[in-house]
């Protein structure tokens, strides 16, 4: 019976319901849309980093994992790896940071291929002349750039030579020498990718890499890609946590508003109920059901909201961001919706709870 | 004491509005045999539905002694006044008070499910209910939204609503006062049949001497006092 009247009264403000479910949604979507493109944009950091087809990987002395600083290590280091037991192939990578979080990553395009299998032109074709750049999918639909635009950093125009299928290693490359000249590195690596002629031997050649190179970084792919998630980056993870604080606020904002509105207007309803005997619980369990079904409704809505985020973000950024659906946060959303919804309904609840039915009922 | 269902002695009811009080009560002395029919008169402000407000447990006395079916309204906390409401009394006003979101139908069945479904479910009882809406003559509008019902007919449910739980007070204040000539003495009349069949007691609050005639007695008020 109460759930008849919950029911019908939604119904009967359902402009107020859609307004205030969607609201709900936009806070849930938040949450959703924000770990979605965490987990996202990490989870294709490490298939580009697998992409790249190695199966070790040598940072120089001193460097983290995850940063792309240029502490670089000389490049006879590569000679001295591929002479190393089971190693098929070895190349160097140079990563320059062109602003924000975006960087330009320099390949020996021969060896590079070798280890990645090789790019998979979808337009194009690799370096030809001095300021040819290649770029992938992503990158290229995100700026709108076609084979012969023109890209400027470094200090330089570039002409986009080739652009190749998204997921080996980077998004825009350059000739390694280039990039080592350009930034004063001639020489120097970055990175060293390693592919061995059997993955079986994994134990083996890295034991004998760690005791050659003792203060080098040295990790299998594996160790390397584990290392990329939300753990490791705790900035980020208390990003997501302000984003859910503010999430509560929103949603307790909006169904505080939403259902004090409801109260105010329904003194009279709240009135007659009264005289019919309702207890003050009666009533407050009315108001507590009416949001729980808004904040379900929203995170419903929330939830369909982030396919929507995250079409437009493979659309117009795919080249800075990607997001994944990540279903397993959909409980956790949902439930800080309701965490707030509920919170925001306690105040209304309690005023309506408390009114006064011979004021509800002779006044109009 | 006789076996008066209504007894009030020395009633007073103040309100107080800011630094003002209000004497709506000041000393009403009243008793209601089971089965009488009261129409309840006076001028406006005289402290009427105060009166009924306080028989039905909608509002704390401030002084005196209410008594009904032996339980005394006036030393009752809220959580017993509300039990009061559930239990023993059923109202009907001017102004219908329907909810408007629930059918007429579900408007009746709310006032079941607020006094709980342990009482009277039984085949009788619904045959008794069937009847009952059968008498009031909206049977077949019970599907409908109060607003798609007019005046007389969202009074009878009204009246349907307070009497499902079998109250044994009917408390209606100017249950006519919205409605025409017409539609006023359908109503009346069937709170007459009511009181005659089922012997239901009823206090109806009206300014129309016309309306007054169809009860058994009159009780007159003025100034917070019966005259
Ligand atoms: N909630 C309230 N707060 C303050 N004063 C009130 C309240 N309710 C009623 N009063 C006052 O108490 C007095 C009696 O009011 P009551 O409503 O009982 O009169 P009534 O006889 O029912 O009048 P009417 O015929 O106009 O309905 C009036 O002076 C009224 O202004
Ligand atoms: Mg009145």
């Amino acid at each position: 019976m109460i759930n008849k009247l919950v029911i019908e009264n939604l119904k009967h403000r359902w402009v107020r319901t859609v307004l205030s479910a969607t609201a709900v949604g936009v806070q849930v979507t938040m949450i959703l849309t924000l770990v979605g493109v965490s987990y996202g944009t990490l989870d294709d950091l490490s298939r580009r980093s697998r992409g790249a087809g190695a199966d070790i990987l040598i940072r120089p002395p001193g460097s983290s994992i995850i940063s792309l600083s240029t502490a670089p290590m000389p490049e006879k280091i590569l000679d001295f790896v591929r002479s190393m037991p089971h190693v098929a192939v070895a190349t160097g990578t140079i990563v320059q940071p062109i602003g924000g979080t975006n960087s330009v990553t320099g390949i020996d395009l021969e060896s590079f291929e070798k280890m990645s299998g090789g790019f998979r032109f979808l337009s194009g074709g690799p370096f030809r002349n001095p300021e040819d750049v290649i770029i992938d999918e992503y990158w290229a639909r995100q700026f709108r750039l076609s084979v012969g635009s023109p890209m400027h950093f470094m200090d330089r125009t570039w002409r986009v030579s080739g652009i190749v299928e998204p997921g080996k290693l980077a998004r825009i490359f350059l000739p390694l020498k280039l990039v080592q000249e350009l930034s004063a590195n001639t020489g120097k690596l970055t990175m060293v990718y390693v592919k061995l002629d059997d993955p079986r031997h994994l134990a083996d050649a890295m034991a004998a890499l760690k005791n050659q190179l003792p203060t080098y970084q040295i990790y299998s792919i594996e160790e390397f890609v584990s290392q990329i998630s939300v753990n490791n980056l705790p900035q980020l993870k208390t990003f997501i946590y302000v984003v859910i604080g503010v999430a509560v606020v929103v949603g307790f904002l909006v169904v505080f508003l939403s259902m004090y509105t409801a109260v105010l207007e329904r003194t009279r309803e709240i009135g007659i109920l009264k005289s019919l005997g309702a207890t003050p619980a009666l009533i407050l369990g009315i108001l507590i059901r009416e949001t729980i079904v808004l904040s379900l409704i929203g995170s419903v809505f929330g939830i369909l909201f982030t396919y929507g985020t995250r079409w437009a973000i493979m659309r117009f950024v795919p080249g800075s961001l990607n997001q994944i659906i990540v279903p397993e946060w959909w409980p956790v959303a949902s439930l800080v919706a309701l965490v707030g919804s509920l919170l925001g309904a306690l105040y209304p609840g309690w005023i309506a709870a408390k009114q006064d039915p011979i004021e509800a009922l002779s006044y109009e | 004491m006789s076996d008066a269902l209504i007894e009030i002695r020395g009633l007073k009811k103040t309100y107080r509005m800011g630094d003002i009080d209000v004497h709506a009560l000041r000393g009403v002395d009243l008793t209601v045999e089971r089965g009488e029919f009261i129409a309840v008169c006076g001028p406006s402000g005289s402290g009427k539905s105060t009166l009924f407000y306080i028989l039905g447990g909608l509002t704390q006395a401030t002084g005196g002694q209410v008594l009904i079916d032996g339980r005394d309204l006036t030393r009752m906390n809220d959580s017993q006044r509300t039990a009061i409401r559930r239990e023993l009394v059923g109202f009907v006003f001017q102004r219908y008070n329907l909810l408007p979101t629930l059918s007429a139908a579900d408007n009746i069945a709310m006032a079941r499910y607020i006094a709980g479904s342990s009482k009277f479910r039984s085949k009788q009882d619904t045959e008794w209910f069937r009847q009952t809406l059968e008498l009031l003559g909206v049977a077949h509008r019970l599907h409908h939204k109060p607003r798609s019902l007019s005046g007389g007919e969202q009074q009878r449910v009204a009246i349907a609503r307070a009497i499902v739980n079998h109250p044994v007070l009917l408390l209606a204040d100017e249950p006519t006062g919205n409605l025409d000539t017409e539609n006023s003495e359908t109503v009346l009349k069937l709170l007459v049949d009511l009181n005659e069949r089922l012997g239901q007691t009823i206090l109806m609050i009206t300014h129309n001497p016309e309306a007054a005639a169809y009860a058994h007695r009159i009780v007159n008020m003025r100034d917070g006092r019966i005259v």
